[in-house]
């Protein structure tokens, strides 16, 4: 076997004093070799990103690599100066982000953008350059090229952009190419276009690419080998199908028990009883403009129709711009829909107006995706909880009675009632936001993507929380999603939304094992390791 | 909150700025036993004394005894070290006041204009008609309808303040207005005004402190610069800019009368500056600074 392109030897790095931990990443060692993938798997903290940024030399200051060795071919990239090691990036290392649109340069067309580095790194003239950029543009299966290069990344959208991303960091024939969560701000249809290009491109032109992510879907997807990341310790490597398949460390057993089955559970109770929410012919539309600007309508969602019974979860799945969180909104009343019904049990949610929207909102929950914003950072988290009963006259001690009830009932300690939000971490948060909820009572609880945000291994505590919930007050949840795996393990019946229309509902197990519309079939193809059943290997 | 107490506290500019305004502000709170004289006395045998100058000194209990004139005098015989002390009086005052009315009615406007979308049409394009008056034109015509008082002049100097404030208020409120706490807040039933004061002010105070200091500056200067084009408050009372513009006149024979006050003035003004830089550092995590090796 030829030498490996990236060599990463017993590397440890410091993190400053007073940070949570001495070191970001112990002892990590792993070669990535010509034409291969490696993935480097973990959660949030687990200093994934950092390891990338080292390769880079693009750590911040006051980080720095205490120990090892990071071997670029027969480069030591740890003793390179600067020029030298801007002279390695770009031309040797590629790096895609995350995020396509903070990448980019937003005053800079895209075409100038590869033109740019074309100009800096070759001797090719301008017509060659423009020619080359097109024909990377071509690669990367960009829609007309020609009008691509004319424009500005803000006229593309999410896909596309990331797509001139791939363009930019394979267009100087990087021997290493490093992609930072590439696909994690995308959707899934988009996210599986973009992972096939990588792939394609990758086998193509023989780079070898250290692939950062913390989606097990994806690992499945792309990867050849695998080095799995807790705590900055390695916790296991190898190939894809020996650690997804036989993991022999219990975190990675752990982890990939964690990810819910693509394939919705056999038995699911059916729930009779007349509807709580039933909502006919909802729809909201924005209209923008107004004294100096032309009027512009934007549908945002049409003709929604929901029932939810008793004890009952429904889900309502889509991607981005989907209008599931515009349905959302409406029903909790933070916007107003501009056309349809909305009964509560007896009550004309769309119609209320003050005490008796008060008294409305008091029966309908809701539960945010990010647990990072979704708390006043400046409020403790007990005035938080008990702010609601206190709006509906319940004196304090009694609210603050049933906090430190309810903090228990989500597994968190009482004592911790007088802490600010800052010292919790993203799961935490959202057993608090949970709580806040539940402080009130309600009969429906909305979950807009209310795990979203959260480490697999945290969703999947959540997730287990909230079934006990329900079971326990037989509350009715509308649980909003794009994951479809967690669609399929919590919803007792699904609805499929695209561009503010439902395209398809019915029974979770029906619409995932028979998905009768062509937008719900390509939604279940583009899931990310469709072929790997998780939870059943680890078992 | 404590932790961002003494975060605050560990930076330098904080500390410098709080060390050179607290002397500031004891000088001014113990004023008369600091040595000094009625700034208003006049003892004519002593104008026009440089400072350091060992003198007999008549004080205002016609009393004869030597006295060593620290600044000298001015052209009528008063003594500058008590005019430029008891000065520090009406500036830090001026400073402090104008920055907590202004901030007082300019978050108030800007909370309502940035929560309220209807309020914010109308109240935003008032705003921007003050804003069209270069404020020291406003604050002369205020100053000139009402008298020269100390009132008149710190509301002169507070009124084109507010439009500021107004406008940092707003934008900060627009975008605390779309934080998910704000909508978890709507949806457990807090009324309006308790969302206002209870999750969006104490989530904008941190910019606004550090604004109010810049605005304290420009107040002290705002009043010196009246005071020495005469507009500000009556001769007799003892300000920096008073005491400069008298000293204008005999500049050339006399330069001291202008120095002190003047190197008072600045201090002040770079010691209030420098604190609100501080806070900036600290409190405002859009300017944090990050140690990137890019």
């Amino acid at each position: 076997m030829s030498a490996p392109v990236l060599s990463v030897r017993d590397v440890t790095i410091a993190l400053p004093h007073g940070a949570d931990r001495e070191h970001a990443v112990e002892h990590i060692s792993f070669d990535v070799n010509a034409g291969e993938i490696l993935c480097l798997l973990g959660e949030s903290g687990s200093g994934k990103s950092v390891i990338s940024f080292s390769v880079m030399g693009l750590l911040p200051d006051n980080v720095r690599v205490a120990s090892g060795e990071i071997r670029l071919g027969d480069v030591n990239l740890l003793s390179l100066t600067p020029t030298q090691l801007r002279e390695i990036r770009g031309d040797d290392v590629a790096m895609i982000f995350q995020e396509p649109m903070t990448a980019l340069n937003p005053v800079m067309t895209c075409g100038d953008q590869l033109d740019e580095l074309l100009a800096e790194h070759t001797e090719l003239s301008m017509s060659e350059r423009k020619a080359k950029t097109l024909a990377m543009f071509e690669a990367v299966k960009l829609p007309e090229p020609e009008r691509i290069f004319s424009s500005y990344p803000h006229q593309l959208s999410g896909g596309q952009r990331q797509r001139i991303m791939i363009a930019m960091a394979l267009i100087l024939e990087p021997k290493l190419l490093i992609a930072d969560e590439p696909t994690t701000a995308l959707d899934v249809t988009t996210q599986a276009e973009v992972l096939t290009l990588i792939k394609t491109l990758q086998r193509e032109r023989g780079t070898a690419v250290l692939f950062i992510t913390h989606d097990m879907g994806v690992v499945a997807e792309i990867a050849d080998r695998v080095v799995v990341l807790q705590h900055g310790k390695q916790v296991e490597a190898g190939n894809k199908n020996q650690v997804l398949r036989e993991p022999r460390e219990a975190y990675t057993q752990m982890l990939i028990a964690s990810v819910p089955g693509i394939e919705p559970p056999a038995e699911r109770q059916t729930h009779a009883g007349s509807a709580v929410l039933a909502i006919k012919g909802l729809g909201k539309t924005y209209s923008s403009g107004g004294w100096f600007q032309k009027k512009r309508e934007t549908v945002a969602a049409r003709d929604v129709n929901l029932a939810l019974r008793p004890g009952e979860t429904v889900g309502i799945v889509g991607e981005s711009g989907s209008g599931k969180s515009t349905v959302a909104r409406c029903i909790t009343r933070l916007i107003d829909p501009t056309m349809g019904e909305m009964m509560l049990g007896g009550t004309q949610l769309d119609t209320v107006h003050r005490d008796s929207l008060k008294l409305a909102r008091k029966r309908i929950q809701i539960i945010f995706q990010d647990p990072y914003r979704s708390l006043d950072p400046r409020q403790r988290v007990g005035e938080a909880i008990i702010e609601g009963p206190l709006n509906f006259g319940v004196s304090r001690e009694v609210a603050m009675a049933r906090a430190r009830e309810l903090m228990s009932f989500v597994r968190l300690s009482p004592d911790v009632l007088s802490r600010y939000p800052n010292e919790f971490s993203g799961g935490q948060r959202q057993r608090i936001s949970i709580a806040r909820a539940l402080a009130l009572d309600p009969e429906v609880l909305i979950c807009d993507e209310a795990v979203s945000a959260l480490d697999v291994s945290v969703q999947a505590q959540v997730l287990k929380l909230l079934e006990e919930i329900q079971a326990k007050l037989n509350l009715s949840i509308l649980f909003i999603t794009h994951d479809l795996r967690v669609a399929a393990q919590i919803c007792d019946r699904v609805i499929v939304m695209q561009k503010g229309l439902v395209v398809e509902e019915g029974a979770t197990r029906d619409v995932f094992l028979s998905p009768q519309h062509a937008y719900t079939q390509r939604l279940l193809a583009s899931a990310p390791g469709r072929g790997f059943e998780f939870h059943k290997a680890a078992a | 909150m404590n932790a961002t107490f003494k975060r605050v506290l560990k930076n330098g500019a904080v500390r410098f700025g709080l060390i050179i305004l607290s002397v500031l502000f004891f000088i001014a709170l113990s004023a008369p036993i600091l040595g000094t004289v009625d700034p208003a006395w006049l003892d004519a045998v002593n104008m026009n004394q440089k400072p350091m100058a060992q003198v007999d000194w008549t004080g205002p209990d016609n009393q004869t005894a030597p006295r060593t004139l620290i600044m000298g005098t001015d052209s009528f015989g008063r003594d500058i070290y008590s005019r430029v002390i008891y000065g520090a009086r009406v500036s830090l005052t001026v400073g402090v006041t104008v920055a907590i009315v202004s901030l007082i009615i300019g978050t108030f406007f800007g909370l309502m204009a940035g929560y309220f979308r209807r309020v914010d049409a109308i109240l935003m394009r008032v705003m921007d008609g003050m804003m069209a008056i270069p404020g020291i034109l406003l604050a002369i015509a205020l100053v000139a309808a009402w008298g020269a008082r100390l009132s008149t002049v710190i509301i002169a100097i507070a009124v084109p303040e507010i439009p500021r404030v107004t406008r940092l208020v707003r934008s900060l409120v627009l975008s605390i207005r779309e934080e998910p706490y704000i909508e978890a807040a709507v949806s457990i039933g807090t009324p309006t005004w308790k969302i206002l004061l209870k999750h969006v002010l104490p989530n904008s105070i941190a910019p606004m402190i550090v604004q109010g200091t810049y605005v304290c500056a420009s107040a002290i200067l705002l009043e010196a610069i009246l005071s020495f084009l005469g507009l500000g408050l009556p001769s007799e009372i003892p300000t920096w800019g008073n005491i400069m513009a008298e000293a204008r006149v005999v500049f050339s024979s006399a330069p001291h009368n202008m120095w002190f006050p003047g190197v008072f003035l600045g201090l002040t003004v770079l010691a209030v500056n420098v604190l609100g830089d501080g806070l900036r550092d600290t409190l405002d995590p859009k300017f944090n600074k990050r140690g990137g090796a890019r």
